[in-house]
């Protein structure tokens, strides 16, 4: 059954294969973000009631859920790591670390930035706030470990281990709005049933979020690759490519 | 699958359940601690959980809605005072149902109208009354356009303030 997958268990084959899917990510990123961008910030109506300053959502939103949906991607790797010990699963766990802390910090700031004028402070204690802030932590003590051990395989094991421990985090996130009283409202986006947000508003959201996970895609891709060649660099494959590249140069 | 992979597979699923269990258990625990707020009707009755009562002069937040045609304003100065339901959905208010008032002196929230969600911080006296120190809003995740707002009949007016009372404060 899982036959197929069995090829790009190799890094050459996934090296490549990477190469080959990363200019369709960048290309829909680029496409999507400029239509959702725009749409968002020049011809998507005001709220009724925040005024103008309600485009932060078109921002805060997708990076909130992918801050939890890298987290996700992140501890299945480094469950895959740990069980079958796949060596690239390491590699995709500390590729995707530093991307999902960053989508993470630009949910918090953006938030904070919306809190403000809205509710009346940029901080509240309430429990959507700190978990998303814990995530964040789990994100920083991911790439730590990952650092901090010269031995790659050591420091995928660490790493790995308390990617897989900060996964409680991840549905406590989500259902805090709903488990406790808190300042953060519910969901806007994907509540059922009656429509939280009018069409207008909500079309170029769908932009901007398709054009966001294109953009994890994008920079998974070119930080995945980035591993691969530095955890394989004496394997011959690497030495030719990099030759490969250096070729033309030198015949100039 | 092979017996090893088997055998981490294992461990792996158990500590993470064994994990989980913990923290859903110290989460259940710590549940009164974690909201953020008491309702207006717990100030009267106690925690629905727990049925601790809040006492005069502790410190503490509550969370409600704005009852419509409540706001009283100072026209010389910020303070205001308002009374506060428990928040349901959908929104309605019954006279008869616990109410208490919150006084605060300071500029209120963009967000801030009737029959709107919001959290004070402050102070609890005689008379089910809050001297707030902090007042903030809570959004209903509903986001529409101003014309549809309208139509729809809902306010959406934020609080205005004249010069002189913006400076009274200081």
């Amino acid at each position: 059954m899982w036959k197929w997958l069995h090829p790009y268990a190799n890094p050459e084959v996934s090296y490549h294969f990477t190469d080959k899917i990363k200019p369709w990510f960048g290309w829909a990123t680029f496409l999507l973000l400029s239509i959702g961008f725009v749409w968002a910030l020049l011809f998507a109506p005001a709220d009724y009631q925040q005024g103008e300053s309600f485009r932060i959502f078109y921002i805060h939103v997708p990076s909130a859920i992918l801050s939890a949906g890298i987290y996700a991607g992140m501890a299945t790797a480094a469950l895959c790591s740990l069980v079958w010990q796949f060596k690239l699963a390491d590699a995709s766990v500390s590729a995707l670390a530093p991307i999902g802390a960053i989508f993470t910090a630009i949910a918090l700031v953006t938030g904070a930035a919306w809190g403000k004028p809205m509710w009346g402070t940029w901080w509240v204690w309430d429990a959507r706030l700190t978990s998303e802030l814990i995530l964040l932590f789990l994100y920083l003590g991911v790439i730590a470990l990952n650092n901090a051990f010269d031995d790659k395989q050591m420091a995928g094991k660490a790493a790995g281990i308390l990617a897989l421990v900060g996964v409680i985090n991840l549905p406590i996130i989500k259902y805090s709005v709903e488990w406790w009283n808190t300042l953060h409202q519910g969901a806007t986006v994907s509540k059922l049933g009656a429509p939280a947000m009018a069409a207008e508003m909500y079309w170029p959201f769908l932009f901007c979020f398709l054009g966001f996970i294109g953009l994890v895609g994008y920079v998974t891709c070119i930080r995945f690759q980035t591993e691969v060649i530095s955890r394989n660099k004496m394997r011959p494959w690497v030495r030719a490519l990099v030759c490969d590249n250096n070729q033309p140069e030198e015949a100039k | 699958m092979n017996p090893r992979r088997k055998k981490r597979l294992t461990i792996v699923v158990s500590i993470l359940t064994g994990l989980a269990v913990v923290a859903g258990l110290v989460l259940y625990a710590l549940s009164q601690n974690i909201d953020l707020f008491y309702k207006p009707s717990e100030i009267h009755h106690g925690k629905e959980d727990t049925g601790l009562k809040a006492q005069i002069g502790q410190r503490l937040r509550v969370g409600g809605l704005v009852v419509p045609e409540s706001v009283k304003r100072d026209e010389k100065s910020l303070k205001v005072s308002f009374r506060l339901a428990d928040m349901k959905m959908p929104i309605s208010f019954d006279p008869n149902e616990p109410m208490i008032t919150i006084k605060y002196d300071g500029i209120l929230p963009d967000l801030f109208r009737e029959g709107q969600g919001i959290v004070a911080n402050g102070k609890l006296a005689e008379g089910f009354i809050i001297e707030a120190s902090e007042v903030l809003a809570k959004h209903d995740e509903n986001y529409m356009p101003k014309e549809l707002a309208d139509d729809a009949g809902e306010k959406h007016a934020k609080p205005e303030y004249t010069k002189e009372q913006l400076e009274s404060k200081n």
